[in-house]
C-alpha cells in the first residue's frame, strides 16, 4: 500500500482526507495506533478526542507525512498546515509576528531564495484577518498564547492550505483570542478548507460534523449525536471521562474528562 | 603601542586576516549551532577529530585533509556510540571523544612524530600559510553564501520543526546541512585555533549576541563581527603581551561572550513569561 501525502490535490477525489484501514508505527514497531478508517469532504470539521497517549499526534504526524503508514492509505488534498501547540514552538527565537506569517510562503517552494515582496503582502493580510496587523512587528515569544495561536493561523493562511490540522488550538488560549480563533474556523470552513482540531475538551465536540475518537485505535467516528455516547468516551477514555449528564437512552451525552477539567 | 606595528610582520598579517575570515564565517554560523541546541555534537567533533590531524601531520600531507579525515571519522565514531541504547547518547559521545583525543595523544606523543601535539591542540594562527589563508577564504565565501541560502529554512524549522514540515521542509535535512557546514568550519578553522580551543570561534560570538538582537539576520551578523574583532583583538593581545596566540585569541572570544552575557538583554530579548496559561474558554467549535 501507499501513502499520498504532498501537494498534489487529491485526483478524481471528493474528499479533502481520506484514510483507510490504516496502521502507524514509530520505527516499524507494532502499531500505536491502528484500524484509523475514515474520510472528510472539504469545507468540513473534524474533532479529535482521545487520551493523552491515544493517538492523536500520531495522526497528524502521518497527515503530514512524517509517518509513513505501516499498513493502509493516507490522502491528503494538497499539503496540510500543522499548527501545534504554541507552547511546542521556540519561545526564546527571535522573530517577530511578521516573521512567523511570512514563514508560510515556505510551502510555495523557492525556500532559499529571499521573501518576495507579494509574499509579504500575503503575510500582512493574514496577520490582519486574524487581527494581529498592528502587531506585525512584535516579537511571537512575546505575544499571549492564544496571539500567537493567530499568529500560526495566519501562517497557514500565507501557505494557503486546504487542510488545517490543529493541535489543541484553544487550550490556555484567553478568550479574547478564543473568540476570535473560533470565528475564523468558521470562515476557514466557508471558504472550503477542512479543519481537523485535536482537544480534550469533549463538549466542544458537539459544535464539529464530524467526532473521531481514539485510544491507540479507532474506537470511533461519525456524527457528535452517535459518537459522543457513554459507551463510546468510557472506551476512549476509560477512567479519565467523568458523565455531567446521561439520560440513560445510550443517545449522546456531557461529559469532560479528568485532563480538560484540571485546566 | 603602534596600532600597525602588527601589520608590519608578513606572519601576523596573515595571522589578522585568517582571523577574520574564520571569525567571520563561524561566528555567524555559531548563532544556528547555538539555536539549534549543537554546542555539545560541535565540541565532540572539534576534539575527535585530532586523530585525523596527527596523522596528518605523521604522513606530511596538509593538516586539512587530516581535519576533513579526522571530522569525518569522529562523526563516524560517534553515531556508533550513540546506537548503544545501554548508555546514553551523551555518555556514548563523551566515551568515544576521549578515546579518540587519547588516540590523537598517543600518536602525537610516539618517537616519530613531529612535536606539534601543541600546536594541533591549541591552535597557531601565527603559523598559517597561503594555502591555509586560501582554504579560509573559500569557506567564508561558500559558508556565507549557504547560510544566505539556507537562513529561511533554518528560521523555520528552529520555531517550530513540526510545522516546518508541513510546510514542506525537510527537519532533518536542514539540520545535515547546518552540521555539515559545521563540519566544514571545523576541518578548517582547527588550523589556527587547533582541536581544544577552535570551539571558542563557534560558540563564544553567538553567546556575546544572544537575547541583544531581535531577528536572527541580525544576530548573526553581529555574532560574525564580534568573532572578528575579538579574533584581531587576540593577536593584537597576543603581540603586546607575548602570550599564545591561538589561546589568546580562544580567551578574548570568551571575554566577549563574558560581556555580552553580562549586558542586559534589549527589551523584548528574552520570551514572554507565560508558563501560567490564560484562563480557558470552552470551546464552541467552529460551527456554533
Amino acid at each position: 500500500m501507499t501513502s499520498v501525502s504532498g501537494d498534489a490535490p487529491m485526483e478524481g477525489a471528493a474528499n479533502a482526507v481520506a484514510l483507510t484501514d490504516v496502521a502507524l508505527s514509530y520505527s516499524g514497531r507494532s502499531p500505536v495506533l491502528d484500524g484509523v478508517d475514515f474520510e472528510l469532504p472539504p469545507g468540513s470539521s473534524l474533532c479529535v478526542l482521545g487520551p493523552n497517549g491515544g493517538g492523536k499526534t500520531t495522526l497528524f504526524r502521518a497527515l503530514t507525512g512524517e509517518l509513513t503508514p505501516l499498513r493502509g492509505r493516507v490522502r491528503v488534498d494538497g499539503r496540510p498546515a500543522y499548527l501545534a501547540q504554541t507552547e511546542r514552538t521556540r519561545l526564546d527565537f527571535p522573530v517577530s509576528a511578521l516573521d512567523v506569517a511570512l514563514m508560510g510562503s515556505l510551502a510555495h517552494g523557492r525556500w532559499w531564495l529571499p521573501a518576495r515582496r507579494s509574499d509579504r503582502v500575503a503575510a500582512h493580510g493574514a496577520l490582519e484577518r486574524v487581527g494581529l496587523e498592528n502587531r506585525s512587528g512584535d516579537r511571537f515569544g512575546e505575544l499571549s498564547g492564544g496571539q500567537r495561536q493567530r499568529v500560526l493561523l495566519a501562517r497557514a493562511l500565507v501557505q494557503d492550505a486546504r487542510v488545517l490540522l490543529l493541535d489543541e488550538p484553544l487550550a490556555g488560549v484567553d478568550p479574547a483570542s478564543g473568540e476570535r480563533i473560533e470565528a475564523l474556523f468558521r470562515e476557514l470552513r466557508d471558504e472550503g478548507r477542512t479543519l481537523l482540531v485535536s482537544t480534550h475538551d469533549v463538549d466542544s465536540a458537539r459544535a464539529f460534523d464530524r467526532v473521531l475518537c481514539l485510544n491507540q485505535r479507532q474506537i470511533a467516528f461519525g456524527n457528535p449525536s452517535t459518537v459522543l455516547t457513554r459507551a463510546v468516551l468510557e472506551q476512549t477514555y476509560g477512567d479519565e471521562i467523568v458523565v455531567l449528564d446521561d439520560d440513560g437512552s445510550g443517545g449522546p451525552v456531557r461529559a469532560v474528562t479528568v485532563q480538560h477539567h484540571h485546566h | 603601542m603602534d596600532l600597525l606595528e602588527p601589520l608590519q610582520s608578513g606572519i601576523e598579517r596573515r595571522a589578522l586576516l585568517e582571523v577574520a575570515l574564520l571569525g567571520g564565517f563561524c561566528g555567524a554560523l555559531g548563532y544556528w549551532i547555538t539555536t539549534f541546541r549543537l554546542s555539545y555534537p560541535a565540541e565532540s567533533l572539534a576534539h575527535g577529530l585530532l586523530p585525523g590531524l596527527v596523522l596528518a601531520a605523521l604522513a606530511g600531507v596538509p593538516l586539512l585533509l587530516g581535519g576533513v579525515v579526522g571530522v569525518a571519522a569522529a562523526a563516524l565514531v560517534i553515531a556508533l556510540a550513540g546506537r548503544d541504547p545501554r548508555v546514553g547518547s551523551d555518555t556514548a559521545t563523551a566515551v568515544a571523544v576521549t578515546g579518540l583525543l587519547g588516540l590523537g595523544g598517543m600518536l602525537a606523543l610516539s618517537p616519530d612524530a613531529p612535536t606539534r601535539l601543541e600546536e594541533l591542540l591549541f591552535g597557531n594562527p601565527l603559523g598559517v600559510s597561503d594555502g591555509d589563508l586560501i582554504a579560509a577564504a573559500v569557506l567564508a565565501l561558500l559558508g556565507c553564501a549557504a547560510l544566505v541560502g539556507l537562513h529561511r529554512a533554518f528560521g523555520a524549522v528552529a520555531l517550530d520543526a513540526a510545522g516546518a514540515r508541513a510546510l514542506g521542509l525537510r527537519p532533518t535535512a536542514v539540520r545535515i546541512a547546518l552540521l555539515g557546514l559545521l563540519a566544514a568550519a571545523l576541518a578548517i578553522a582547527v588550523q589556527g585555533l587547533g582541536s581544544l580551543l577552535v570551539l571558542a570561534v563557534l560558540v563564544a560570538p553567538a553567546v556575546a549576541v544572544r537575547g541583544h538582537f531581535d531577528s536572527p539576520g541580525r544576530a548573526m551578523v553581529a555574532a560574525g563581527a564580534t568573532a572578528v574583532v575579538a579574533g584581531v583583538a587576540g593577536i593584537y593581545a597576543s603581540h603586546l603581551l607575548g602570550t599564545a596566540a591561538g589561546a589568546s585569541v580562544a580567551l578574548t572570544l570568551c571575554l566577549a561572550a563574558a560581556i555580552g552575557a553580562a549586558l542586559p538583554p534589549r527589551p523584548g530579548g528574552r520570551p514572554a513569561k507565560d508558563a501560567t496559561p490564560a484562563p480557558h474558554v470552552p470551546a464552541t467549535g467552529p460551527n456554533a
